[in-house]
């Protein structure tokens, strides 16, 4: 495979200069995750609102370039979204980087699709799938209130 | 020295890896193997196969007497006083654990002080973490500067009438330091005090003399000395290893057998329970037969040049920093490059061919000490040449074409 199909612009681009960086203002959600075998940390910051709507969503954290991409697009996707589409986006871009199959969701707009689609190349190499997944593992663990933090090697087991 | 020659008795150079020759820059992390020690591995399960010690039969006297060749070998190679002190295990981190197990049990009580260094990888703090849950033990961490070397002051100033035992490493796997560990054996045993000395990234790298250096307890993992994996060397000094109790219990550690007592067996089948490795053991002679045809000062001053070299390729690439800058600096380098986690460094140099490791090496403490998250690490082997450090050098600007960097 072609470290280019892995490392694509929208990658390296995400990767370099991360959207919804920072503490949201107003987040009543938050949890934190990590990747114990290379160290990789992420913190995320939702403010659900009344309407169970993800108004707001942002993270911190410090990582590859796959996993601040990966984290990146996941904020931009998912914020403005109900709690059932998030999980549903989720459900989906876990589905896509271990099974290799195409992003299936009608939530998303065709270029949205293709913007998460660039991970999908994430695949080919084994090791870094959790790269690509810490952070939405830990969006799941800050919407349903987990008190634990998101610990790679035994959620991606 | 004829590294084309050392190179060719290694089989896995033959292999390609993404298309390219294996440049294997992972020898902290295990070498490969030569054929002698694959071959020897094989030769023993086709023709002296027999568990050891037991039976009466010839297949198991003779391999009870090449298991013990090796022991004789190891204590050689390391300059012990005695084959009773060379004990076999599954790896260093056994080694650790078992002396960590047993002399915490003895001599390890509440509110009792064990030194340890920022440098120490997770096998010499784990085991040691265990008697602070268990026993209320208190670990105190000795300094390093932003060099990588360890501040042997402050470690005297650490010392009190609590501490119990000392626990270092040799050569740090992350920054290549060589702990000057004498001197710090000398400041521990002018106050009583033992010290267990890692020495898992050393026996590969430099020559060892127990006796000289004076160490209470040494680690060995085999897998890095050129070796088989699941053996592994503990050396303690008998009037040690005689007082502790053992270890694992089971078959071939005992004397006798009572329903209201057992008495254990003299040393080293103490801390030998049941089966061991009996072929790896066996077949890592060969790898210290191969360490002695290179010759342990040829392969010191190959090593040497070798890092030099690539201290000075990778100080000309702007973007690469060098972690650490030690006094005395084994075939250890780790770096970061701007703007390029350690990881996609990985990724991206494993297509070229080139192998290294990504990540915090088992050394969080220091890690976080040197304010990273990770790292990237190339370490040498006896096989590496200067044509490896050319190619990692050129992998690397590679990384920076994929990344886009300037």
């Amino acid at each position: 495979m072609n470290l280019k199909e892995l490392y694509q612009d929208i990658i390296l681009e995400h990767g370099k200069s991360p959207r919804n960086f920072g503490k949201c203002t107003g987040h009543n959600h938050e949890a934190k995750g990590h990747n114990p075998l290379c160290g990789d940390q992420v913190h995320v910051y939702l403010k659900l609102n009344a309407d169970k709507n993800v108004e707001q969503l942002s993270f911190e954290g410090s990582g590859c370039a796959i996993s601040m991409a990966s984290t990146s697009i996941m904020t931009e996707l998912v914020k403005g979204k109900s709690l059932t589409v998030a999980k549903n986006l989720v459900d989906a871009f876990l589905n896509m980087v271990k099974s290799g199959n195409e992003m299936v969701t009608k939530d998303l707009t065709e270029e949205q699709k293709l913007k998460i689609m660039s991970l999908s190349g994430v695949k080919q190499y084994p090791m870094r799938v959790k790269c690509a997944t810490l952070s939405w593992h830990t969006l799941v663990s800050a919407i349903d209130g987990k008190k634990d933090d998101v610990n790679t090697e035994i959620i991606d087991s | 020295m004829d590294i084309d020659n050392i190179k060719s008795q290694f089989p896995i150079f033959s292999k390609k890896i993404n298309g390219n020759p294996l440049v294997y820059l992972d020898s902290s992390n295990s070498s490969q193997k030569p054929k002698s020690v694959i071959n020897r591995l094989e030769y023993f399960y086709k023709n002296e196969f027999s568990n050891i010690g037991r039976s009466i039969h010839s297949l198991s006297v003779n391999a009870t007497n090449k298991f013990e060749e090796t022991r004789m070998s190891v204590k050689k190679f390391i300059n012990a006083n005695s084959k009773d002190e060379i004990i076999f295990t599954k790896n260093a981190t056994e080694s650790i654990n078992l002396i960590a197990s047993t002399f915490g049990q003895q001599y390890i009580n509440k509110g009792d002080e064990i030194i340890l260094t920022e440098l120490e990888h997770h096998s010499n703090y784990v085991p040691w973490h265990y008697l602070r849950e268990s026993k209320g033990a208190i670990i105190k961490f000795a300094p390093i500067n932003d060099d990588g070397d360890i501040k042997i002051d402050e470690l005297e100033k650490l010392i009190n009438s609590k501490t119990k035992i000392i626990s270092i490493t040799h050569l740090s796997n992350v920054t290549g330091t060589i702990v000057p560990v004498k001197e710090i054996i000398d400041i521990a045993h002018r106050k009583n005090i033992p010290v267990l000395v890692d020495g898992c990234q050393s026996a590969p790298h430099l020559k060892i003399d127990v006796q000289d250096l004076d160490c209470d307890f040494y680690a060995i993992s085999g897998h890095k000395v050129y070796g088989p994996t699941g053996i592994g060397v503990l050396y303690g000094k008998k009037k040690w290893l005689e007082k502790l109790p053992p270890y694992i219990g089971g078959g071939g550690m005992i004397s006798e057998v009572k329903k209201d007592k057992i008495s254990y067996a003299p040393l080293p089948a103490k801390f030998e329970a049941g089966t061991m490795a009996t072929a790896e053991v066996v077949a890592f002679e060969a790898s210290i037969k191969f360490m002695q045809s290179v010759g342990i000062e040829n392969l010191i001053k190959h090593e040497k040049e070798l890092t030099e070299y690539a201290l000075d390729k990778l100080k000309a690439i702007n973007s690469v920093k060098l972690i650490g800058n030690p006094k005395n600096k084994a075939g250890v380098i780790s770096f970061t490059i701007k703007g390029i986690h350690p990881h996609d460094i990985a990724t991206i140099l494993d297509e070229d061919g080139v192998a290294i490791r990504a990540g915090h090496h088992c050394c969080q403490i220091l890690h976080e000490k040197l304010n990273l998250n990770a790292s990237a690490r190339a370490s040498f082997g006896v096989y590496n040449n200067k044509e490896d450090v050319d190619i990692l050098c050129k992998a690397i600007n590679n990384c920076r074409k994929v990344f886009d960097l300037k």
